[in-house]
């Protein structure tokens, strides 16, 4: 549903700080595929979301989803195809704005916005009988202020907000990074719960190998831009922490070799 | 001079002057506080109001009726600022300042000269310094009006896509919107509502004038804060709206009083300066001395 076709990035280009984001990154999700993406820092996970998303303009290559080139498109006209998390809590949702105010921006996301009250009788049930599900009270502070909520309520609130309207790609950037360990798994099993009843196509960024492993059904790791490892099936339901380090090892220490080429 | 009674007079006045200005600086928070964007095209688009009005009057056109072009004229103003922003990319403020600049010869223009007087002998204004009752209720009657109709637009999904803009573009955009048409929507809006109290502020006075807007972004800023602080904690946005527009009537009040106290007329502009600086610094001057003083019964420093 989603292809990647030789996506080239590079941001500073010709400066001293010029680095090398995405190198020709090819990358072919099925629908349903929930695919887990692993790599160092500077390694261009975040990046590879963001190329997706529309953030900025690739330097070459073309994105598809479900046949349509998107490549061309700016982020605002792509979010009808995007539920995106983000791994600041505070990115996701409008803080200045109630609870509700900001279920009822998502539930029409990417559509077109006119003179309407912008939530009615029926929409507040629906959002109370969602907000039930998280399971954190939320469904009776409808009219509270999203700033007041902690980063792990936001950051559930966000999560519900980028599926209540199924995208038909989720895009979760870290999402669990900048909270605690307890809340960080809490929201991890939410974003498995949606993800299962939706069926939605998924990739999901994260700096825990352990996180990478246990979810998901394929996995992918980055380093210095490129793709250097695609495990999926069988196969990655057998994989270990040990596995995962030895072919990151692998992969920086063939970066290094290439490093002493040059230099000698 | 410093007679209880002459202050007593003045304010009926002030109180017209401050609900006609508390229209412009209700514009001024829509793009200040929902759009968080300093838009310094007020300074003349005010004036641009007040000359189209004068000009429809002059022609034998409706009052009334010249508001609207007077609102048209003021939103243009506001999509050439919003276009030099998020088509030129030219940063915010400087925008603001370039569509004000050119808005003084379009204003010498419009009006042929640098003053036009409508004479409330000749034209059936629809208020004027001499009636000062009439002139409050009508300008009451306005600011009553803008309230529920700006309350109700900015709870529509539109008017929730342009907070969600000057909330948090991120997010915004993660929610398919359109964060440049929504400010360019939002500075026409801002821009129109400035143009009407131009126009309610030249029938007024008698006059539109190319001057009549100078410094008009800080009068503003004076009422949105001074709305702020009487706004205190609530939440109320119709709340906040009103509040705005009775800031301007406290600021004109606030005038009236150093008016009479003896300060010159040509000092008004450095008080207005100084009021606001005061208002929009408390804030962080706060913070510093809570922070340099923290409270009896903290935690302990070690």
């Amino acid at each position: 549903m989603l292809i990647l076709q030789n996506i080239r990035k590079t941001f500073h280009a010709g400066t001293v700080n010029q680095k090398v984001a995405l190198d020709d990154v090819s990358l072919t999700l099925k629908d349903g595929d929930f695919v887990t993406v692993i790599g160092g820092n500077g390694a261009g996970k975040s990046t590879l979301l963001n190329t997706i998303a529309g953030t900025f303009p690739v330097d070459s290559g073309s994105i598809t989803i479900d046949g349509e080139d998107i490549t061309l498109l700016p982020e605002q006209k792509r979010a009808r195809f995007l539920g995106r998390v983000f791994q600041d809590p505070m990115m996701g949702t409008a803080a200045d704005m109630w609870i509700e105010e900001n279920l009822a921006l998502a539930a029409r996301r990417g559509e077109r916005r006119g003179l309407k009250w912008s939530i009615s009788a029926a929409d507040r049930e629906e959002f109370r009988r969602l907000l039930a599900e998280l399971d954190l009270g939320l469904e009776e502070r409808l009219s509270s202020k999203v700033g007041l909520l902690s980063g792990g309520q936001r950051q559930a609130l966000t999560l519900l907000m980028a599926t209540m309207k199924r995208p038909r790609l989720l895009l979760l950037d870290e999402h669990t990074a900048a909270l605690d360990p307890k809340t960080a798994a809490k929201v991890l099993a939410l974003s498995d719960r949606f993800v299962e009843e939706g069926r939605l196509t998924t990739l999901m960024v994260t700096h825990n190998m352990k996180d990478a492993i246990a979810h998901g059904n394929r996995l992918i790791m980055m380093n210095a831009g490129k793709i250097v490892l695609d495990i999926s099936g069988e196969e990655k339901k057998r994989l270990t922490v040990d596995d995962l380090l030895h072919a990151f090892t692998l992969s920086t220490a063939e970066e290094f070799a290439n490093d002493r080429i040059l230099l000698s | 001079m410093n007679n209880p009674i002459t202050l007593l007079y003045s304010l009926p006045g002030a109180l017209a002057q401050g609900l006609i200005w508390g229209i412009m600086a209700i514009g001024v928070a829509i793009t200040y506080k929902i759009l968080d964007y300093a838009d310094l095209t007020v300074d003349n688009s005010l004036c641009t109001g007040g000359a189209v009005a004068a000009i429809c009057i002059i022609g034998g056109m409706d009052p009334l009726l010249s508001l609207v072009f007077a609102m048209l004229a003021g939103a243009l103003a506001g999509l050439c600022t919003g276009l030099l922003h998020t088509v030129l990319g030219i940063p915010a403020i400087l925008s603001g300042i370039l569509t004000q600049l050119a808005l003084y010869s379009i204003n010498m223009h419009i009006m042929g000269k640098s003053n036009l007087t409508i004479s409330r002998t000749q034209y059936d204004l629809l208020l004027t310094s001499a009636q000062i009752p009439r002139a409050i209720l009508v300008s009451g009657l306005f600011v009553v009006v803008l309230v529920i109709v700006l309350y109700w637009f900015f709870g529509t999904q539109l008017g929730c896509a342009i907070r969600a803009t000057g909330n948090n573009e991120h997010m915004a955009r993660a929610q398919g919107i359109s964060t440049n048409r929504m400010k360019v929507l939002g500075l026409m809006l801002s821009n129109a509502l400035v143009g009407l109290s131009g126009a309610l502020l030249a029938q007024y006075q008698g006059n539109a004038d190319i001057n009549m807007g100078r410094g008009a972004i800080v009068i503003g800023l004076a009422a949105v804060v001074i709305g702020g602080a009487l706004l205190g904690r609530r939440e109320n946005f119709a709340l906040r709206l009103a509040t705005t527009a009775l800031g301007g009537v406290v600021y004109y009040a606030i005038l009236a009083v150093v008016i009479w106290a003896g300060l010159s007329t040509s000092d008004l502009k450095l008080f207005s300066a100084v009021v606001v600086t005061v208002f929009l610094s408390a804030p962080h001057l706060k913070k510093k001395w809570a922070a340099r003083h923290p409270a009896k019964g903290g935690a302990p420093l070690c």
